[in-house]
């Protein structure tokens, strides 16, 4: 490197620095994946939510869901379930994770404010959560016919986070799964 | 629409406000357990705070992780087992520790790199700097001037 | 009304410090005297506008004006006054106007200290310091106006300031820190001034010097403030986490100290010319630096304030124009203030070098593993976090790599120096230090080798310094006696750092009235506990008797405290601190039924020794400062040896 050359280094790292930086305003550090994507859902058998039978990872196979983590005690989880209904009325196949809450309440909820889910699981003490890694509610899953996981919302799934986000990739795996 | 977004706003404020440490009152059956306890509790990031261990971190997640920790050490899981373990359910991010290997190797060689970047530096300017004394530095004065140039340099050391 | 005389003052301020980046530049370019010898009574006129604003927005926070927004959001009627005037600074808006006050304090001051100072570079520097002050009052007025009014509907009262900055830390920690990383722009307008000028010799130093050692050492106390703040009041006795709002303040901290070394080379010798410019530039630019990540969202903090990608953004412009433009300049002029001095291996300019590529390796490596998440992210690889553990497992073996030659530094000569001198100098000092450090360690139970280390590191230096002491005799000058304090601060902080790190005890527990726990040798008796009521707050007031040896040495009263406006909930830890130990009681939640609390003990060793060696560090820097040189306009032994020089 010339002596002259040598001194735009400064500059340079700068340059590449400032780029970095701009390219981190866009970026949501808070925003993270699931460390699942593109695995299979974790086995688990536990009890169905009012109702005296065991459930499986088996059970959610066979078209492309969303599986919603939700509980009582979660304030938005009272925001999203209207629109969760509107898409159950859609035909859109949702399950449900009752995440460390109480069966009862859980019950009483659903009686009250309609339920838009095809079963749900009732996960008391959030063994199933961890292993999903879910860090709070509620949290949706998008999964594909065989179980797998393709993507995860963390926080209120609204008109805008299906149209642009959560539709067009269900979507595409509905096609795939319908396609052979 | 707004009205939600309000409700969000509120909610995440709640919970993502510098929350203070919840003090738990875990026994451990051995006093090395509560040592690595201590550690890994600093070691490992709580996936939903702003930028806090599970240790300091008031928020339910983190009391979970915590939980769990205090059952895996109690059942005897290594340090390894314990980091795998969230490293497949939370990412690579919970780890404050970042492994070495792909991506994070840069990372930890860079200041390695940096040092020995850093002393060729400093060998190649002293070597430098070093001949050139005998060409341009005090040699071409005269006796006489240097002499003149040493006590003053000596004065001027004193004022320092 | 007075929230709009405030905003209008402040546009008036805007219009002052565009006048002053333009004129005196301008007249420095053109030679016209006029233009240039308006710059210092722009200067004041600056401080003087932006104090009145500043003042109408205290004003506006005393007066519990909340139909100003950012009062309705940050204060409450009940908050005690020194709080209320506090929580100026305590959020985005309010904290801005501390910069660019503490900025245009900083501008008026060299205005006023620099008469002797040759007017061509007195406009170029207070230009320079001018067009800072214009980034940063349009970023207030565009983005973060603290005048906007909740009119009409103002609340009736507001919604508290966060429990967490109610705290006496909250009143001097950003005014130090700001005064220190704000503090660095006049030694960049200084470097910007020479690479404009052309002109760089020992007076440019001897200037810049006294104005660096301030900053630098406000800086060292706010950083101090700040880690002391943390560990008293978040309850967790930590005292650094490696945040990336720490790193912020801290990486202007690293390459500010290897500018005040590279400084003294310059003054002393005119050597590393453009290199000390470049440290300059550098160091200022990580104050612009951590303004931007603190206030950007770019990283994840506990710290950082609200923040917006747009104000990001302007920041990030603003702060391409300011770096980029002097790396520019640096790249282009650099050459025209190049030194070509010699000196030998075994010198002490050699060792100044040491410190300064390990300062340098520090800063760079603080800031890649700060940025690193942000990199891997932007290249879309995932999220990964550095925390404590990889910057401890880097920095420390850095410091221990210095140490060494630190001890060499002050008592090797210029220029010229001898191995056997060395030899003869500090073979006591060396063989006392290894000595020290293994057996003062042993005063503490368990014997820990990594404390050893620390000791044997510092008596080192202690030591040598002390030889140099006793050998100087009646020659002591400001200066040395700043070095002297800054390098004994250093000495005690590695100590006080290794120290707690090591031998720490902390312990969790579930405790009834009545009951107690052994700690380090300290009994902590939980007496009882008792309901209290303060200004704003109640509190649930844990009491505490600690002996040891069956003698009392403290009575602790750690509070659980619910405050009234925002219903948050606060650890107040209780500490006994000492000399050579702190105890530290934290109080959480009652456990069961039958009275009983989770109570957080701790035993922590010398803590207090890394906050009185960053004292010792600043005080040095301050008595520095005091040396009659910097008074004198033209020396007449310098002037004259630097000509010999020269004319060699």
């Amino acid at each position: 490197m010339g002596p002259r050359l040598k001194l735009f280094l400064p500059l340079i790292l700068f340059a590449l620095l400032a780029i970095t930086l701009f390219r981190g305003l866009g970026l949501d550090p808070s925003e993270m994946p699931s460390a699942l994507i593109d695995r299979p859902l974790p086995p688990f058998s536990l009890p169905a939510l009012g109702q005296a039978v065991a459930l499986t990872e088996a059970d959610m196979v066979g078209q492309p869901a969303l599986l919603n983590v939700w509980a009582t005690w979660c304030v938005s989880c009272r925001v999203e379930h209207p629109y969760l209904k509107q898409l159950a009325e859609q035909g859109i196949p949702i399950f449900g994770i009752n995440y460390k809450d109480d069966d009862a309440a859980a019950q009483h909820w659903l009686d009250e404010l309609g339920n838009p889910y095809r079963f749900n699981i009732a996960d008391r003490e959030g063994t199933l959560g961890l292993d999903l890694g879910v860090y709070g509610a509620p949290e949706t899953y998008l999964l594909d016919a065989e179980g797998v996981v393709r993507y995860r919302h963390v926080g209120v799934v609204d008109e805008k986070v299906w149209r642009t986000i959560l539709e067009p990739l269900y979507q595409q795996l509905k096609t795939r799964s319908d396609a052979p | 629409m707004r009205l939600l977004r309000l409700l969000l706003v509120i909610t995440l404020a709640l919970v993502a406000g510098p929350a203070l440490a919840l003090i738990e009152t875990y026994e451990f059956s051995k006093p090395e357990l509560e040592a690595r306890y201590q550690q890994l509790s600093e070691e490992l990031r709580c996936p939903k705070c702003q930028n806090q261990n599970i240790a300091d971190s008031n928020a339910p997640i983190a009391q979970d992780l915590r939980r769990l920790l205090h059952q895996q050490l109690e059942q005897g899981a290594s340090d390894a087992e314990i980091r795998n373990y969230m490293v497949a359910r939370y990412g690579e991010f919970v780890r404050y520790r970042p492994r070495f290997g792909g991506a994070t190797a840069i990372l930890w060689l860079a200041p390695v790199l940096l040092l020995i970047a850093g002393i060729a530096v400093l060998l190649l300017t002293l070597r430098s700097r070093s001949t050139r004394t005998t060409v341009s530095g005090a040699a071409g004065l005269s006796a006489q001037e240097q002499e003149r140039l040493r006590s003053l340099l000596e004065r001027a050391e004193q004022d320092a | 009304m007075i929230p709009e005389i405030g905003h209008f003052a402040l546009i008036i301020a805007l219009c002052l410090a565009l006048i002053l980046a333009l004129v005196p530049s301008w007249g420095a370019w053109r030679g016209n005297s006029v233009a240039m010898a308006l710059a210092p009574s722009l200067a004041i006129g600056l401080l003087v506008f932006i104090g009145i604003s500043f003042s109408c927005l205290s004003w506006a926070f005393l007066q519990d004006d909340f139909s100003v927004k950012l009062v309705a959001s940050h204060s409450n009627s009940l908050l005690p006054p020194i709080y209320k005037f506090a929580a100026v600074w305590g959020n985005h808006e309010g904290s801005l106007m501390l910069w660019v006050l503490i900025l245009a304090l900083w501008t008026a001051a060299v205005a006023l200290f620099s008469s002797q100072l040759p007017l061509l570079v007195l406009s170029r520097v207070l230009s320079v310091m001018g067009l800072i002050a214009v980034g940063f009052l349009s970023f207030t007025l565009l983005t973060s106006n603290p005048f906007a009014r909740l009119l009409p509907g103002a609340p009736v009262d507001g919604s508290d300031l966060n429990p967490l900055l109610q705290d006496p830390g909250l009143i001097i920690h950003p005014p130090l820190l700001y005064m220190g990383y704000v503090g660095f722009s006049v030694a960049f307008a200084f470097a910007i001034a020479a690479l404009l000028g052309g002109r760089l010799d020992a007076s440019w130093a001897r200037w810049s010097r006294p104005w660096t050692n301030i900053a630098w050492a406000f800086l060292s106390l706010g950083i101090m403030l700040g880690s002391w703040w943390a560990y008293y009041e978040l309850g967790w006795g930590g005292w650094w986490f490696w945040d990336p709002v720490e790193n912020a303040s801290f990486m202007p901290w690293l390459a500010g100290t290897a500018l005040i070394h590279s400084l003294a080379a310059t003054e002393k010798r005119g050597l590393f010319k453009s290199w000390t410019v470049l440290l300059a530039i550098f160091a200022f630019s990580l104050s612009l630096l951590g303004t931007f990540l603190v206030r950007s969202g770019v990283l994840t903090s506990v710290h950082a304030f609200a923040t917006d990608p747009e104000r990001g953004l302007f920041i990030l412009v603003f702060l391409a124009v300011v770096v980029g433009g002097s790396l520019t300049l640096y790249a282009f002029r650099a050459p025209a203030v190049s030194s070509r001095v010699s000196f030998t291996w075994v010198s002490r300019e050699s060792l100044l070098l040491c410190n300064n590529v390990v300062f340098l390796v520090a800063t760079l490596t603080v800031l890649f593993g700060t940025l690193f998440p942000l990199i891997v992210d932007a290249l879309g690889l995932g999220k990964v976090s550095v925390g404590p553990p990889y910057f401890n497992a880097v920095f420390v073996p850095l410091m221990a790599l210095l140490v060494p030659f630190m001890g060499l530094g002050p008592v090797s000569r210029w220029k010229q120096d001898a191995v056997t001198r060395w030899r003869s100098e500090l073979a006591i000092p060396a063989i006392a230090a290894v000595v020290c450090g293994f057996t003062l360690p042993l005063l503490h139970a368990p014997y820990n080798i990594w404390v050893a280390m620390a000791v044997l590191l510092s008596s080192w230096l202690v030591l040598g310094l002390a030889r140099d002491l006793w050998q100087r005799r009646g020659r002591l000058t400001p200066g040395y006696c700043g070095m002297l304090l800054a390098h004994l601060g250093f000495a005690t902080c590695i100590i006080g750092v290794v120290a707690t790190s090591q031998y720490s005890v902390e312990h969790d527990l579930k405790m009834r009235p009545g009951e107690s726990k052994v700690l380090a040798g300290y009994e902590f008796r939980f007496v009882d506990v008792a309901q209290i009521r303060g200004p704003n707050f109640v509190a649930d007031e844990a009491y505490f008797e600690v002996m040891r040896d069956g003698v009392l040495v403290a009575s602790m009263s750690p509070q659980k405290r619910r405050y009234l406006a925002s219903g948050s909930v606060m650890t107040e830890a209780a500490i006994n601190a000492g000399l050579l130990r702190d105890l530290y009681v934290a109080m959480g939640e009652p456990v069961g039924s039958d009275g009983a609390w989770a109570m957080r003990l701790h035993y922590k060793p010398l803590v207090r020794w890394m906050w009185l060696g960053a004292i010792l560090m600043a005080v040095g820097a301050f008595t520095a400062v005091l040396d009659k040189r910097y008074r004198r306009q033209r020396d007449a032994v310098h002037s004259s040896s630097e000509a010999l020089l020269h004319g060699a």
